[in-house]
């Protein structure tokens, strides 16, 4: 997992949750792109934070992780999205974030942006992990959550926990969802990003557990994009 | 292969750079009802199809396509299904 930061000669301000696309072009004309989400909040000028994570074979990230070097150019497309996204402002209940692996990316931006605009609107993220090495930006968010009683960050780890985990230690089920739920009823703005197979289910819990369809935002993402 | 190909599939929020690019605006975020079943809900919604040239978004209702779109060496080709409250129109309808 890398944090890449892109100076943007047309910045244009974006929303918590939007993504850009990233396209390479190699010198004979092919061209790979693909589409990561912010991380940084919108209230930052003139640049955007991408968290790309490296997978095998994947062609663009693993050009970004191993090749780009700090002043190389970068030709993206963005911020895109109108859906999966988060205005403080505009804020109509309390925040509940769902995240499978850098599907976290997008909340991080949503936190970033809710701490910046010093709201105190309550959220709640549930992130699943694989292990404890694997969270994303693990130390940033146990700060928030320290940093704000109206912010509580759970975590599951799938795979393997240290000794002692006091957290969850299984795949994100319905159970799992109403502990974390419970307490915002089904008043909850609830955004859900991670792999297709993970957001399918979590949607799915999160309806049998009383939320309405309209409350629920997903975005899925997958070994490639376009 | 345990994967299927619903595992492959996003949602169209990944075609929103696409459909940004031929619109000129961000359509993720309007809603749409299915032609076939009469499904109401954000293009973001739809199942995306994007293992092909182009993209297919699909209603994840009844699977019905709602709007289809390759961008081709002199544009951009669409097969618009979905209803929306305003016509979507592409770059080249002009204003």
């Amino acid at each position: 997992m890398k944090s890449f930061t892109f100076d943007l000669p047309s910045w244009t301000k974006h929303r918590a949750g939007q993504h850009y696309d990233l396209r390479l072009t190699a010198p004979d004309g092919y061209v790979a792109q693909r589409s990561y989400s912010i991380a940084s909040a919108p209230e930052r000028n003139g640049a955007v934070d991408l968290t790309v994570e490296l997978v095998g074979g994947g062609e663009v990230s693993t050009f970004l992780h191993e090749q780009v070097v700090p002043g190389d150019r970068i030709e993206l497309r963005g911020p895109i999205g109108g859906y999966f996204v988060w205005d403080a402002a505009r804020s109509d209940g309390p925040l509940l974030m769902v995240a499978g692996g850098s599907g976290v990316v997008p909340m991080m931006s949503m936190l970033r942006h809710r701490a910046a605009a010093g709201r105190t609107v309550p959220a709640r993220l549930l992130v699943s992990s694989r292990s404890y090495e694997e969270i994303i930006y693990r130390e940033e968010l146990d700060r928030l959550a320290r940093g704000s009683d109206k912010f509580d960050l759970f975590h599951t780890l799938t795979r393997s926990r240290p000794d002692g985990w006091a957290g969850f230690a299984r795949r994100i089920d319905r159970h799992m969802l109403g502990d974390v739920s419970r307490a915002f009823g089904s008043k909850a703005l609830t955004f859900v990003c991670g792999p297709t197979p993970l957001v399918e289910s979590v949607a799915n819990a999160l309806l049998e557990l009383g939320l309405r369809a309209e409350r629920i935002r997903t975005e899925r993402f997958g070994p490639s994009g376009t | 292969m345990e994967s299927s190909n619903a595992d492959l599939t996003l949602d169209g929020n990944a075609a929103g750079g696409l459909l940004g690019e031929a619109f000129g605006e961000d359509l993720t975020g309007v809603l749409g009802r299915c032609p076939d079943c009469g499904r109401r809900g954000e293009l973001a919604t739809l199942r995306a199809f994007t293992h092909a040239p182009g993209v297919v978004l699909r209603c994840p209702a009844c699977d019905g396509v709602q709007l289809a779109i390759a961008k081709t060496p002199s544009g951009y080709r669409f097969d618009i299904r979905v209803r929306t409250e305003h016509p979507l129109r592409t770059r080249r309808d002009g204003p």
